[in-house]
């Protein structure tokens, strides 16, 4: 009888197990895409990986990494945040217009109320989705233009300059601990956290399960809804902190920040291996995508491509990565059915034993 | 069905009202002029729009139509700047462009069975990016002001841009295949239910690749009259412009799960964003800040129907609970 009960949990760990891999490989594939990129284009031209150039590049990935993290989050529950972009304009727009009306602003007050407009903005988009049921996708296609609308109304002709941030609010957009921009150690403190979320936490797992099956999810007792807003919130939050850090990078804002960065975000994610129907991927796949599309734009140049190239790159580049991803999900399926098949077979005879000697 | 046509309705008095105010209360609305303005924003949106709807009645989405659009320009031009100089021969090679980057979309999605919002995320950046490739930040034009002048000359007599007929006879073909055939009929049943209506002996995979290509076609076709119209091929023409069709589908009453709305819906959808757009832009609303009543609309479109259902469901429940 022992034997009968360990089976079918056999049959479960080979089944994670094979599917674990399938992610590792995932993750794996996008990571060794990005260092043969490194190293191909270290080859052409050793400056490449200059100190200063992988500070530019670990800068310039930062703002679309944690965009990226936050949609990731979305993503994975079956729905899709397309508003990213204009809330981070929203907030860049309002720390930059904060400093200028209180000048003697503290840093972290302004980061908190960047992270809270964006998280409010979420709120927005949740409240529609979750309590209203109706898809993301035209809601954050309907708030992308009013919060864009919003942040124009409110800027129009006005401009922030660098003149009027603090100084110790430039630098942090500027610094670096031992080679690393401080920026890319929010964003990397940003990722962890997501990502021990997202695999320790009841709640994170049910956001899976929420994306694999809404209906099942919801039969099994998740609070779908809430989860759901929950993620959005999430995602208008990081979009906000991104705004701040945008702020703090460029220091010139005006109502444009950010515009026509959701696809792009989108791309980062799909490319890092997040299912765009939900259910499976990880934050750091997502990260490492948002990096490996900032590291084709700035190796291009050096390898002699025109630049002009880098878009039309970028959609290959999806185009494979879900290509890829699809072939990976159809041997995934294959093995764990092999799988399932061998248990069903090797227990089926069993438990007529077990039947007769009950 | 019989939502579809109270939706239809709605969209279309809420423009007529709309003209009815607005043209008491904002100088120049509803003069000729006005009207040559509006129609002339709505060609190229129409014309992607109206087969995007029966894409998004499949239950699928194309979110490339304006970089096959910009892609359309920036070969047009180059082609024309390589010396090619039969219009025919450019409008032909233009539109056999459009259909071969649909049919790139719909090989995707309909062969390797791949998601479509995905897929067209992608070649949205690929094809924006050929773009790029082909004309890099050059512009090209130096058009003969013949084209440039008979894209957009008023149907005689009238203000009204002729091109408009071609939308015009573009969605009655169009609406008469979707409301008035079995083709039409398939579409729709491919929305509610891809799985039955294949065993239904629909060819699922077929209808929508042919889709995509006829979306394809008809984005290339507004490539040329954007090109002509602003005299101008630049590689980043109607950037931004895929989102600003979605939202037009989808206030015209097409649902963006599939299986539901109509193309009177989707016209009139257009019409009444490009007009709001021009008559608030004579009130000196600035025209950044209208993208909020675009968007406005859009979410008020799908939050307003669904919240009257549950309404409905509610009543419906509470009322049954009391009879018995």
């Amino acid at each position: 009888m022992t034997a009968l009960a360990e089976r079918p949990g056999d049959t479960r760990t080979r089944g994670r197990v094979v599917a674990q891999r399938f992610f590792v490989v995932r993750e794996l594939g996008i990571g060794l895409a990005l260092l043969l990129l490194i190293v191909i284009t270290a080859l052409v031209n050793p400056r490449f990986l200059a100190a200063q150039s992988i500070k530019d590049l670990l800068l310039g990935s930062t703002i679309l990494a944690i965009l990226a993290t936050g949609q990731a989050i979305v993503v994975i529950t079956r729905n899709v945040d397309l508003s990213v972009g204009s809330v981070l304009g929203l907030s860049a727009f309002a720390v930059g217009t904060l400093f200028v009306s209180a000048p003697g602003t503290p840093i972290p007050v302004a980061l908190a109320m960047g992270v809270a407009l964006g998280a409010a903005c979420g709120a927005v988009n949740g409240l529609l989705i979750a309590a209203a049921r109706v898809p993301a996708l035209v809601v954050t296609l309907g708030t992308l233009y009013v919060f864009r609308g919003i942040d124009y109304t409110w800027a129009t002709g006005k401009q922030v300059n660098a003149a009027d941030m603090p100084a110790g609010f430039l630098r942090m957009g500027t610094k670096a601990v031992l080679g690393v921009p401080v920026l890319a150690l929010f964003a990397v403190v940003v990722l962890v956290f997501a990502g021990y979320y997202l695999r320790a936490f009841r709640s994170g797992r049910e956001l899976y399960a929420i994306g694999s099956e809404p209906a099942a999810a919801r039969l099994n007792g998740i609070p779908v809804g809430r989860r759901i807003f929950g993620a959005f919130v999430v995602s208008g939050a990081l979009a906000g902190f991104a705004g701040v850090l945008y702020a703090a990078r460029f220091g010139t804002l005006d109502a444009n920040a950010g515009i026509n960065s959701e696809l792009n975000v989108v791309a980062a994610v799909v490319v890092g291996g997040v299912a765009i129907f939900g259910g499976s991927g990880s934050v750091y796949g997502a990260a490492l995508g948002a990096v490996l599309l900032t590291t084709i734009g700035a190796a291009l140049p050096v390898l002699g491509v025109s630049p002009f190239w880098q878009r039309a790159a970028v959609g290959a580049l999806i185009l494979a990565a879900i290509g890829l991803d699809r072939i990976l999900m159809a041997r995934v399926g294959e093995r764990l059915r092999v799988i399932g098949g061998r248990s069903v077979a090797e227990n089926a005879p069993n438990q007529r034993k077990g039947a007769r000697r009950a | 069905m019989r939502r579809s046509y109270a939706w239809d309705l709605g969209i279309i008095v809420a423009l007529v009202l709309f003209v009815a105010v607005a043209g008491q209360t904002i100088e120049g609305v509803g003069s000729p002029r006005f009207w040559r303005f509006v129609i002339l924003e709505v060609i190229p949106v129409a014309l992607i729009a109206l087969p995007l709807a029966l894409v998004v009645i499949t239950g699928e989405i194309d979110l490339s139509v304006a970089s096959v659009l910009g892609l359309t320009c920036t070969v047009l031009g180059q082609l024309w700047a390589w010396g090619v100089s039969s219009l025919p021969l450019l409008i032909v090679l233009c539109l056999l462009l459009g259909a071969a980057l649909g049919a790139v979309n719909g090989v995707f999605v309909t062969v390797f069975g791949l998601p479509s919002l995905a897929v067209t995320i992608g070649t949205l950046a690929l094809y924006r990016g050929l773009a790029y490739v082909v004309l890099g930040d050059r512009a090209v034009a130096n058009y003969p002001t013949t084209w440039t002048r008979n894209a957009i000359a008023a149907i005689p007599g009238l203000t009204i841009p002729w091109m408009i007929l071609v939308v015009v006879a573009v969605a009655v073909i169009l609406g008469v295949i979707l409301h008035a055939t079995p083709i039409g009929r398939g579409l729709y049943a491919i929305g509610n239910n891809a799985e039955a209506s294949a065993f239904a002996g629909i060819s699922v995979a077929r209808t929508k690749f042919w889709l995509f290509v006829l979306t394809g076609a008809m984005s290339a076709l507004a490539g040329v009259f954007w090109t002509f119209r602003f005299a101008s091929a630049r590689a980043d023409n109607a950037t931004g412009l895929e989102l600003a069709a979605v939202a037009a589908v989808l206030l015209g009453g097409v649902s963006i799960f599939g299986g539901r709305g109509g193309l009177v819906g989707v016209l009139a959808a257009v019409v009444l964003l490009a007009t709001l757009r021009n008559a608030l832009q004579l009130a000196d609303v600035p025209a950044n800040a209208l993208t909020i009543v675009t968007g406005s609309l859009l979410i008020a479109s799908v939050v307003g129907p669904n919240v009257a259902t549950q309404a409905r469901d509610a009543l419906r429940r509470r009322r049954a609970r009391t009879a018995t």
